[in-house]
């Protein structure tokens, strides 16, 4: 008879091993499912894992791709972190990203074509506000009436989407564009590109911010009362009330905090690697976050751990498209089992296994 | 439009919420929170479509979509009633899942189409002119969503399984303390309300828009959670609920295709705006009737 025992204390060893054997219970099960799709197994997973790294062909072009793709991972991954160590459930930061990539591109399109130095900031702020207020809806919703952050985030991402594609079809679209969707293509407006920073990294601004808030957020949890107070209303909700925490205050800053991230990653992304805003500008990241996230343990040294490996199976799930004709899809789906494995091992932090004879009752 | 076609079409377009949502009505009242209803639902949407494609029979379609989520959902039930995890996160996860695997088992099935399904005519009620057509001339699993409202309704209030299951969601350690098996109620709980989210994601790919495509419930499954809310957890609220979003979605549709003056974004997006309104009422009433052990977790041991 197994038996689950509950720790007094999470595992501290666990809590570190139990990603590791995640992803290697991910490569497992990935594996297998590589060989029903008839591909073979353990190239595909080279491929995916060691290949963008240290192909002495593709390397030298996925190396860089790796910082581009964990930038905005990390970013919205550290905000969405900060809440749900409070019990705050945001799932909508895909929409908070879209919004904040539509407010910011709005105001630098509105300056059209000036030069000015101070255009790419007043972007950075247009679009971490933009996301900052698409999180403060779900925010006072909950504080003002107790309604359930969970459906309202995840409905206006719903939302967002519809706002983006009337953006990149009718207000934002490019006048010279003869009539195609999409906006200007900041690429080729050099005030406001989001260009590498050092040439062949691959690090553009939305990096140093992601690495920022890494340090921010460290500070903040490890070193700060706020951090003090968010971590307590997570694990003693009543405990925090008696101390003087302001729940709502905490509601306010947690969707804030990781909204407002969310938007500037959008603006970074379409004024980066995106270019203009399309109806499909790189999404999905909102969502791939909340694995990185729980993958990092919602601590932000493991989220940055987190964001590379899972910039890494994007990067290798290219390749792995190109290369062995793997289907796209796989990719999400791998990503997927990722956070389940997560959680499932996940019992091991908290619970010890004993394996002992069924008592009498 | 002709008012017949119009209560009909809402009638279509309501019926996968309503399947998922009832079936979340009972994981809830077992004092299971599964948000996994989207990826069990899109799963659904894809078995459901490759088995009809491949038999020819919608019929097989549903059943096989109905086992695949509700198999699928067990290894949420696995996760979170066993190894105890999180309930929100898991959920989360079985979502991301489904939506990978769906769009994985779906890239072959692009472009084709689904078999049709036969309308079955009620005998002598389908004759009735006007309410005839409106009510009576449906597919068969408009009537099987409606029957399983019916039988979920007198199965919570009038069977002793059904007092048990909500004595689960209402207080865990006190039905344990009787000596009801807690888990065991859960997985049953959580099994059938993936074979319900499986047979509403087989209605959209089978009868609402015939074919497949990748992401195609687009939100339903989170409707459906946002509609248990909105019912307080009542089988008839539920009810409801899912047509009241059905009449919203058709009425947007409609608007759109009579080119009416407003945005096409404005009017794709009110379905999801109005949720929220709705939301927002309820929660504001404050009497929301929540099981008292939802989304906790379960340890006998503690």
């Amino acid at each position: 008879m197994i038996r689950l025992e509950k720790r007094p204390q999470p595992s501290r060893l666990w809590t570190i091993l139990t990603p590791l054997l995640a992803v290697v219970l991910t490569m497992i099960v990935g594996g297998i499912m590589f060989a029903l799709l008839g591909k073979p197994p353990l190239e595909a997973i080279r491929t995916i894992f060691w290949d963008p790294l240290f192909h002495p062909q593709f390397a030298s072009y996925s190396r860089p791709q790796l910082l581009v793709k964990a930038g905005p991972l990390i970013l919205i991954a550290i905000g969405l972190s900060i809440g749900f160590k409070a019990g705050i459930w945001n799932i909508g930061a895909e929409g908070q990203y879209i919004i904040g990539a539509v407010t910011g591109a709005a105001v630098g399109l509105a300056f059209y074509p000036s030069e000015s130095v101070l255009l790419f900031p007043l972007m950075v702020v247009a679009g971490a506000l933009g996301g900052w207020a698409w999180a403060m809806i779900p925010a006072v919703l909950k504080t003002k009436f107790g309604t359930n952050e969970i459906l309202v985030s995840l409905m206006l991402v719903y939302v967002a989407e519809n706002i983006l594609a009337s953006a990149s079809s009718g207000w934002l679209r490019n006048p010279e564009g003869m009539g195609f969707p999409g906006s200007r293509n900041f690429k080729q407006w050099a005030a406001v590109h989001n260009d590498e920073l050092i040439t062949g990294t691959g690090m553009h601004w939305g990096v140093v911010a992601a690495l920022i808030a890494v340090i921010a957020a460290y500070v903040l949890m490890a070193r700060h009362i706020q951090g003090f107070n968010i971590r307590l209303s997570g694990e003693a909700p009543r405990a925090a009330r008696f101390s003087g925490v302001n729940p709502s205050r905490i509601v306010f800053l947690c969707l804030g905090i990781s909204g407002a991230l969310a938007g500037m990653a959008g603006l970074f992304e379409v004024t980066g690697p995106a270019g203009q805003i399309t109806i499909d500008f790189g999404s999905g990241y909102g969502f791939t976050a909340i694995i990185v996230a729980f993958l990092g343990r919602l601590h932000p040294v493991g989220i940055l751990l987190a964001g590379l490996l899972m910039a890494l199976t994007y990067i290798g799930g290219e390749l792995a498209q190109l290369m062995l004709g793997l289907p796209g899809a796989s990719i999400q789906l791998f990503q997927g089992m990722l956070l389940f494995f997560l959680l499932a091992t996940d019992v091991f932090t908290n619970y010890r296994i004993r394996f002992a004879k069924r008592e009498l009752a | 439009m002709d008012p017949v076609l119009l209560v009909a079409s809402i009638m279509v377009s309501a019926t996968p919420i309503l399947l998922a949502a009832i079936g979340e009505m009972v994981v809830e009242k077992a004092g299971v929170l599964n948000l996994g209803v989207e990826g069990m639902m899109i799963t659904g949407a894809v078995v459901g479509f490759a088995a009809a494609v491949s038999t020819g029979s919608p019929l097989v379609g549903f059943a096989a979509a109905a086992l695949a989520s509700a198999v699928l959902s067990l290894s949420f039930g696995f996760l979170t009633q066993v190894l105890l995890s999180n309930q929100v996160a898991t959920g989360l996860g079985l979502t991301l899942v489904g939506l990978g695997l769906s769009a994985l088992v779906g890239a072959s099935f692009e472009g084709v189409r689904a078999p049709g399904m036969h309308k079955l005519r009620i005998p002598l009620l389908a004759d009735i002119p006007v309410f005839g057509p409106m009510f009576f001339r449906h597919d068969v699993m408009v009537y099987v969503s409606l029957l399983l409202v019916l039988a979920v309704w007198a199965f919570l209030k009038y069977t002793r399984a059904g007092l048990i299951l909500r004595a689960v969601g209402e207080d865990h350690e006190s039905a344990h303390a009787l000596g009801y098996k807690v888990v065991r109620v859960r997985m049953a709980a959580i099994f059938f309300g993936g074979a319900c989210a499986g047979l509403g994601g087989a209605y959209v790919s089978l009868v609402r828009v015939p074919q497949w495509t990748e992401g195609m419930t687009a939100g339903a499954g989170w409707i459906a959670l946002a509609i248990v809310v909105f019912a307080s957890w009542r089988p008839l609220g539920v009810l409801i609920g899912a047509y009241l979003f059905g009449g919203v979605t058709v009425l947007q549709l409609n608007l759109q295709a009579a080119g009416a003056n407003v945005p096409v974004e404005l009017l794709s997006m009110s379905p999801y705006l109005i949720t929220i309104l709705v939301l927002v009422i309820i929660s504001a009433r404050g009497v929301h009737g929540a099981p008292g052990s939802l989304g906790r977790s379960f340890h006998a041991s503690t």
